[in-house]
């Protein structure tokens, strides 16, 4: 049985046990074995991404030493962790050969959820069922970090019941980018109101999207405006029987 | 007046919003449908990268060759080290002419200009300039700096040119857009006939031939470069291509990055002043200055790639940041996800390195790049020098990262973080949504709310999943024997 290393983000652990669990399921039902690193914590990317890149590195230090030691495809529901983890950390660790040799076998293993389902085991249908309408909101980490476009969509078009509708503006940020939601709260806040008006537009009652940032972002604003549309991890829906 | 309330400012005003969502909804479309067109696209802008790169990495042998090529054709070829050494080359030229009476001098757009500050050095020294291109005119008139790097008078809307046509030309108030175009038309026409002196930017210069190339759409900056007895053409020393195919790849992208046009209205190529008995037209002296202030710094420096940028302002247009605030929020001479790297490279990290904060890092001015420039890392090493130098433009931040590097790096500090997150926002809570965050994280619950942490964290639901797994698979076995 082929054993893969499951990373589930700080955002994931602490918010959203359950979509850590849903991908769990999914992972299981395509007949793969999931470890989880107990000792795992966070990627590093607020640090690095505010600009701090020595506290950064330490805690991508933490990532390397708990996952170096692990063997097999290194899988996390989170496409902007990915990208950190294959782009950020060769460049944190790029004085430093060691680890710039741990931090690139580390990289080359480990792969966003649903590209690793779609790219790596070939599969598009996980035998998944929802009755409804969808939506499609792509993480701009996963859509330009990771230069993914379709994997999600592919799994999404399998997925039974479902009827997936465009939503506009879909490539444009939800205008979380970590810390900038907070920072820049105002202008983050603009950016977030053309997201919901775009997602009021589709009509769709859920939008699904591969990355737990965005979500709570969009979730957030939502919930504030008082409105019923959600946002939902692709782990979730495929998940559903 | 701070970034922040720059941005506050800019957010408020209501005539901006409506100008810089048109602006993003019809460049996107043009410049999509543009390169749509445009036969291997992907392959002309990898070569059009190749050549920046090409050019850029042996930049002191090109730069030679154009003064050689430049000299060759009847030219004179200046070197500025700095902005002020800039200046003075041009009063020098300026003023060493005797036979220039007119202490007019006529404009094309050239951001370099504006980078330096020419106007105010030139009208310092007595001289009327006039900025010809027309959106450049508008905010010279209006006593405001470009706000993008093409379409420089992108913030504001028709109304607003009327109101500034009727104050400043005599203009009737109409919103009538030929009627207003003609009378700046008119004015400026009167400038041209008068102006000894021409100053252009130059888009491209052409090592090989000593060529300078001029893109607009309005014809202005040919009437600046032939009309006046003198040309003096401001290059910043980076815009230099190899040849003249070279110079063809790129002219490819230009204008179908920043206007979605195949080519503009007017693509000018200079070789050289008039040659007095067979042409018709032409000023008598070319010169040319090459202009490096901090260009070479740069070019050895992190932030290097941001050199190959051709001035397309398609990272402008789609940024969804610059969207919001628009350019003169930056208040740097060059706005936007591009001016964010450029302006703290040139003008340093500790005025300049905040703007960078400003972005989601979504990576969509990446994407429209035409020569692919990677912004958001060279955003990313901003923000960390910046942090480098000035400790951080947020005092909360520094302590804050330091605590959660010292928390996230081992597992007990994790679980701790894990446990007081867990109660604050159970205790702010109600139906599992916080309504306020205290303190810094505050911002966040300006327009959103904020999810209670699970009672439950992952890790500790996946063990006692396997617990549960665990027990089963030994009552299991236990049957079985």
């Amino acid at each position: 049985m082929k054993t893969v290393q499951l990373f589930i983000t700080c955002i994931l652990d602490a918010l959203y046990p359950e979509i850590g669990e849903a991908a769990v399921t999914v992972l299981e039902r395509l007949g793969l074995r999931v470890e989880f690193p107990a000792a795992q914590t966070c990627c590093g990317q607020p640090g690095y991404n505010a600009g701090y890149r020595a506290e950064a590195r330490w805690v991508a230090l933490h990532f390397l030493d708990v996952f170096a030691e692990t063997d097999g495809p290194i899988v996390t529901p989170s496409g902007s962790c990915a990208a950190m983890i294959k782009h950020g950390y060769p460049d944190l660790f790029a004085d430093d050969p060691l680890n710039l040799l741990r931090a690139k076998a580390v990289a080359a293993r480990t792969f966003e959820f649903s590209q690793y389902l779609v790219r790596q085991l070939g599969v598009t249908d996980v035998g998944a069922r929802h009755d409804g309408v969808l939506t499609y909101h792509p993480s701009c980490h996963l859509l330009r970090g990771l230069n993914e476009r379709e994997a999600p969509l592919t799994l999404l078009r399998h997925v039974r019941g479902a009827t997936l509708v465009e939503l506009p503006g879909a490539e444009e940020c939800c205008g979380f980018g970590g810390l900038f939601s907070v920072k820049m709260a105002d202008v983050s806040s603009e950016i977030l109101a053309r997201k919901m008006s775009n997602l009021g537009v589709s009509a769709a009652p859920l939008a699904v999207t591969c990355d737990a940032g965005c979500l709570t972002h969009i979730n957030g604003g939502l919930h504030r405006a008082g409105v019923s549309q959600r946002v939902i991890h692709l782990a979730e829906i495929l998940a559903k029987q | 007046m701070s970034f922040s309330s720059r941005i506050t400012t800019a957010l408020a005003d209501s005539n901006l919003q409506v100008a810089l969502d048109g602006n993003f909804e019809r460049s996107r479309t043009q410049r999509m449908n543009a390169m749509a067109a445009l036969p291997n696209a992907d392959l002309v802008r990898d070569r059009a990268r190749a050549i920046r790169i090409e050019a850029l990495s042996r930049l002191d042998t090109y730069l030679l060759q154009l003064e050689a090529a430049v000299q060759a054709r009847g030219g004179v070829v200046h070197w500025a080290a700095t902005a002020a050494d800039a200046n003075r080359i041009v009063l020098e030229i300026v003023q060493r002419k005797g036979d220039v009476t007119s202490p007019l001098v006529a404009k094309s757009k050239s951001m370099v200009s504006e980078e330096i500050g020419l106007n105010a050095a030139l009208e310092k020294a007595g001289l009327r300039v006039v900025e010809t291109d027309l959106g450049e005119y508008i905010v010279q008139l209006r006593g405001e700096r470009p706000s993008h790097i093409v379409a420089t008078a992108i913030h504001l809307r028709r109304s607003d040119v009327a109101t500034l046509f009727e104050k400043h030309l005599g203009l009737p108030r109409t919103d009538d857009i030929p009627t207003l175009t003609a009378a700046a038309r008119k004015a400026l026409r009167e400038v041209f006939v008068k102006a000894d002196i021409g100053i252009s930017g130059v888009n491209f210069g052409v090592a090989e031939s000593g060529t300078l190339c001029l893109v607009t759409n309005e014809g202005n900056g040919r009437l600046c470069t032939t009309l006046p007895k003198v040309h003096i053409a401001l290059m910043g020393i980076e815009r230099v291509v190899p040849t003249l195919a070279d110079l063809e790849i790129m002219l490819r992208v230009l204008a179908r990055s920043a206007t979605g046009q195949k080519i503009t209205g007017y693509t000018n190529l200079l070789t050289g002043p008039r040659r007095r008995r067979d042409e018709p037209d032409g000023p008598d002296e070319l010169h040319l200055i090459l202009v490096d202030n901090g260009r070479s710094r740069v070019l050895g420096s992190e932030l290097a790639e941001s050199l190959l940028c051709i001035r397309c302002g398609a990272c402008l247009n789609i940024c969804p940041v610059y969207r919001e605030i628009g350019g003169h929020a930056y208040d740097a001479v060059y706005p936007g996800p591009i001016g964010a790297v450029v302006a703290p490279a040139l003008g340093g990290f500790t005025e300049f390195g905040e703007l960078a904060g400003a972005s989601s890092l979504c990576g969509a001015c990446q994407e429209v790049c035409p020569v692919r420039i990677d912004i958001p890392t060279m955003l990313l090493k901003v923000r960390s020098a910046h942090v480098e130098e000035t400790g951080g433009d947020a005092a909360w931040l520094g302590p804050a990262m330091k605590l959660w590097s010292f928390a996230m790096r081992s597992l007990p500090g994790y679980r701790l973080s894990l446990w007081l997150g867990r109660l604050g926002t159970r205790l702010l809570a109600r139906n599992g949504w916080v309504r306020r965050l205290p303190g810094p994280p505050g911002g966040w619950t300006q327009s959103r709310d904020f999810p209670a942490l699970a009672r439950k964290s992952f890790r500790a639901r996946f063990v006692e999943r396997q617990t549960t797994d665990d027990r089963r698979q030994t009552m299991d076995d236990k049957r079985k024997t």
